[in-house]
């Protein structure tokens, strides 16, 4: 097959733009500088299609499609914002927000959190609906990280960079419904866990205060996620 | 295997029932075992011996009135027993080839009128744990055929030809399915036979797995020859033990007899069948969950494209069918697609089992041609509301599905019309409710179920079915404004269009038909603090029923 036809030509926002075929329409989108909030979404790891921010409207699709996992197809017409995809997000982040005890203002991630400035950008202004406020427990036995479930989103960054980069697989998943929870090995405290390596990457990863460094306040909170695409440029590169 | 060991087969059956004069079939479901009807069985057989009456007793499946249980039925008279004790053994016994013993009538009125036997026509004939006796039914004729007979892409045209629809709930035509993933090229396939049923009030798979576990099998490996699939799993919960049991002596003897293994009926098609449990998650009925706990992972969707039919258990392209949709494969290959499509409205052909529950005089398993009203199923066959009580709405589709006021009790059984208007087929579960009950309390139930089901991924249906069921509870006690409504509605539109599955797409269905059809229910408890069934305690009435709790935890 030559190169032309793994290319595909679609409009997003009536921009006209082209694609390659094996493209998402979250990448070919950023690629032209056009926005769709993500959350659970993290160049370098793998899609799961679960915190439904970068829902789309694709003309003829039944439903909306979630952005980070559907391929560009020929002459698709998307549209990543109006009114009632905008409603939508909105209130998918106050159910994220309600769900747990996002309390910005005593978090140690402010300023730095995803959920925040997804907030501050989608115009969320207060939350609405009642906030749950379940008493979940904080996991700081291991010496230089903390999990702090109150402020976990269950986007499954953590999981999915441990099982899939460092290849350790401590962390998984435990419950259901809201009852779900990111547990180390067996539900043991992360500081007596067997496979943890201890690399931070989870911490890198975690869009919100859930993982965090100890002895770090303020500025010092930020997260530095970019090194994932280039160790997955590099590991491939060793592979070829 | 061929035609004629068949008809071996099932003269050597017919031979040994000729020895006797009478048969007593006594039921071995679930709801007559577990009053003891193999303790009945056994005295039955004695007394009988004891009175010199060439007579056996025999083990059957599920003969669908359940509430009449421990259902008795005695050949070659056709006479029906219901409420069967032990201690009645000696009078069904001295009564063979006399007068029925009248006392024990089960009083079904028109329960067989107008009821159809397709996918349940073994049901209360046979032993489900001897293979034989499917076989002198006419089973495994049509496995014989497809594979003799026909080219695996005759067998698909037979399926598309019948206008058989996915009996799990979602209706996708199985001829289309099936086409799908044999024209997917793979070196490996599976057949997969979802069997996690598990909407409250629906046992309709589990009647099936239970009373004629051979006839899933004989589909399942006529599907797996159509599509070019050598292994097979049946995913059945572990809730249904007797169904487990029943599959896994089915499975053996299916072996030991040649339709299951290698080089089955002297030809080169080979296909074995597996028995996956399900640990008891409603979302793993969602058949990308399903497909994941099969392979040993945590039960959770992920989002499609790729259908399974392309990419499933292992990446392998993957059949997925639901119990009753196989148990309808075996007669459309022996008859005729033509014969299947010659039952039913224009888009839905053939029967559908239906699990009749709640508040009606006959609870069973039903199986009706489709187009049949609901006034026929609940009315005619399941005899109506008892107890002087009125008729208030029937729910289907389980917690996807939603009620239909009296008003729709007219409408004719199909996909489409239940889909149009605001229900579902579902897999069959029918609950029938009165005058007392609550349609805000159904609401909730129902939204409790899903909330609790939820199995976390993604975040509409993890958070929004907890605060659409504490809004639907807030309603429930009178607390709720004008205001607590809008934002349910919000809720409902949110989750319905966000989710990632069909469990939280569907899950406003139930809240979402109610305010359709009895939101003056909703608005009495809101305006009016007062619950017009009397079900929901509100205001002194609750404070009441507070206190009187309290008094009793410190009697």
């Amino acid at each position: 097959m030559s190169a032309e036809a793994n290319i595909r030509t679609l409009t997003i926002d009536e921009v006209d733009i082209s694609a390659r075929a094996d493209e998402t329409i979250l990448e070919a989108a950023r690629e032209h500088n056009i926005d769709i909030p993500t959350l659970c979404h993290l160049e370098g790891l793998s899609e799961v299609g679960a915190c439904r921010l970068c829902l789309v409207e694709v003309k003829g699709a039944r439903r909306l499609l979630p952005a980070c996992v559907t391929r560009v197809e020929e002459g698709m017409e998307v549209t990543t914002h109006s009114a009632k995809i905008d409603r939508y997000r909105q209130m998918v982040l106050e159910l994220f927000f309600a769900e747990r005890n996002h309390v910005c203002s005593v978090c140690v991630a402010n300023g730095h959190c995803e959920l925040q400035s997804l907030a501050l950008r989608l115009g969320m202004t207060h939350v609405e609906l009642p906030y749950q406020y379940p008493q979940l427990p904080v996991d700081a036995s291991h010496p230089r990280f903390t999990v702090d479930h109150n402020r976990c989103v269950l986007c499954t960054r953590c999981v999915r960079v441990c099982g899939e980069v460092e290849g350790a697989n401590t962390w998984g998943v435990m419950g259901r419904g809201a009852q779900s929870l990111v547990i180390t090995d067996l539900k043991e405290p992360w500081g007596e866990s067997e496979t943890c390596t201890s690399c931070g990457k989870c911490v890198q990863v975690c869009p919100t205060g859930a993982l965090f460094e100890k002895n770090r306040a303020g500025t010092k909170t930020a997260k530095h996620p970019e090194f994932l695409p280039y160790l997955r440029i590099m590991r491939e590169g060793e592979q070829r | 295997m061929n035609v004629e060991e068949l008809q071996q087969i099932a003269a050597a059956v017919e031979g040994e029932r000729a020895q006797y004069e009478y048969e007593v079939n006594v039921c071995m479901g679930t709801s007559c075992l577990a009053q003891h009807s193999d303790r009945i069985r056994e005295a039955i057989e004695k007394e009988a011996a004891g009175c010199g009456k060439k007579c056996r007793a025999r083990r059957t499946g599920c003969m669908g009135p359940c509430a009449a249980g421990p259902m008795v039925l005695v050949e070659p008279a056709g006479i029906r027993y219901g409420h069967v004790l032990e201690t009645d053994a000696k009078e069904i016994a001295e009564s063979l080839g006399r007068k029925p013993v009248a006392r024990l009538d089960p009083q079904l009125g028109s329960y067989f009128e107008g009821q159809h036997f397709r996918v349940l026509e073994n049901v209360g004939h046979i032993d489900p744990e001897n293979v034989e006796e499917y076989i002198a039914r006419g089973g495994y004729e049509a496995l014989v055929k497809a594979l003799t007979e026909m080219t695996p892409a005759q067998v698909i045209e037979q399926i598309a030809k019948s206008g058989l629809r996915g009996r799990g709930g979602g209706g996708y035509p199985t001829g289309l399915k099936w086409d799908t993933v044999a024209k997917v090229k793979g070196a490996q396939k599976y057949v997969i036979c979802n069997g996690d049923e598990g909407d409250p009030g629906a046992f309709m798979d589990r009647s099936v797995l239970e009373s004629d576990p051979q006839r899933v099998i004989e589909g399942m490996a006529i599907a797996a020859y159509a599509i070019g699939a050598t292994k097979g799993y049946i995913y059945v919960r572990a809730e249904y033990p007797l169904a487990v049991q029943r599959l896994t002596v089915a499975i053996q003897q299916a072996r030991r007899r040649g339709f299951l293994g290698n080089g089955i009926c002297e030809t080169t098609f080979s296909f074995d069948v597996d028995i996956r449990l399900g640990a008891g998650a409603f979302v793993c009925g969602e058949e990308t969950a399903l497909i994941a706990s099969i392979e040993g992972k945590r039960g959770t969707p992920r989002p499609r494209p790729p259908y399974p039919a392309v990419s499933g258990l292992w990446g392998a392209p993957t059949l997925i069918n639901n119990v009753e949709t196989f148990a309808n494969v075996a007669p459309v290959i022996r008859k005729g697609g033509e014969w299947f499509a010659s039952m039913g409205t224009a888009r839905s052909k053939g029967t559908k089992v239906f699990a009749l529950t709640g508040k009606i005089e006959r609870t069973g398993l039903v199986e009706v041609p489709m187009g049949m009203t609901l006034r026929q199923i609940i009315f005619g066959i399941g005899g109506g509301v008892p107890d002087g009580h009125k008729f208030k709405a029937v729910q289907t589709g389980g917690p996807s599905g939603g009620c239909l006021p009296e008003e729709h009790l007219d409408l004719s059984i199909s996909y489409d019309a239940l889909i149009t208007a605001g229900s579902m087929m579902g897999s069959g579960g029918m609950i029938v409710m009165d005058d007392t009950s609550c349609m805000v309390s159904v609401a909730r139930f129902f939204m409790e179920f899903c909330m609790t089901e939820s199995c976390g991924k993604c975040v509409p249906c993890r958070a929004g079915t907890v605060q659409m069921y504490e809004l639907l509870t807030k309603i429930c006690q009178g607390e709720a404004t004008r205001r607590d409504l809008e934002k349910l509605e919000e809720l409902c539109e949110v989750v319905g269009a966000t989710s990632l599955c069909g469990l939280g797409q569907t899950a406003p269905n139930p809240v979402l038909s109610t305010l359709r059809y009895f939101r003056h229910e909703y608005l009495a408890h809101i305006d009016e603090k007062r619950c017009p069934a009397g079900v929901c305690e509100i205001g002194d009435a609750r404070r009441l029923a507070h206190d009187a709790a309290r008094t009793e935890v410190h009697a």
